[in-house]
């Protein structure tokens, strides 16, 4: 069954946060979804980036209060 | 800037090789904590604000991507240094010959 995970990359700068969701991926089973905060407006544009780039599913990125909140689902 | 792009390249299903040698190598000595220097004043910055340090960059472009680091034998010589050393996560050592070998065809870049 997915799951969905939260993992709170704030106050790191890049490439932390896509390091931490890549070390989160890893873990994810297929179809599991993860979201990460990111303070590091950089990273909010890299990971669509390296989501797209290694093709698992990008659910969309959104802006609140000056962290990003960026969602993909593990898709293979 | 090496680790980072080590690391993202690594991750992003590039295969990746870092030759280490001359200053670098000492800070892959095991159980060496000594820190880098800052360099200049970008380097200061990177330090205040806590982003993440080299080593631990590498480490991750190693054990969540396809990089490898080869330690420089003619650094290890000098330095006389065993592989047994330095960092367990470091692949084995290279002289220049096989590694520009290995690279010949590749993408470079040189820090």
């Amino acid at each position: 069954m997915a799951t969905r995970r939260l993992i709170d990359a704030r106050g790191s700068f890049c490439p932390g946060p896509l390091m931490e969701l890549i070390a989160g991926m890893k873990m994810a089973q297929v179809g599991d979804e993860i979201e990460v905060l990111s303070s590091d407006r950089g990273s909010a544009h890299e990971i669509p980036e390296w989501i797209l780039k290694v093709g698992h599913e990008h659910l969309g990125t959104r802006e609140e209060n000056g962290v990003w909140h960026v969602s993909v689902r593990k898709a293979k | 800037m090496a680790a980072m792009i080590a690391a993202v390249g690594a991750v992003s299903g590039n295969r990746v090789t870092v030759f280490l040698s001359m200053n670098a190598l000492r800070y892959f000595v095991k159980d060496d904590e000594t820190a880098a220097p800052a360099e200049g004043p970008f380097g200061q910055l990177l330090e205040e604000k806590q982003v993440t340090p080299f080593r631990t960059l590498f480490e991750q472009a190693v054990s969540l991507g396809d990089a490898k680091l080869h330690p420089c034998s003619m650094a290890m010589d000098v330095l006389a240094l065993e592989p047994a050393a330095l960092e367990p996560w470091l692949a084995e050592p290279l002289g220049l010959t096989r590694f520009l070998a290995d690279a010949a065809d590749a993408q470079t870049w040189s820090f």
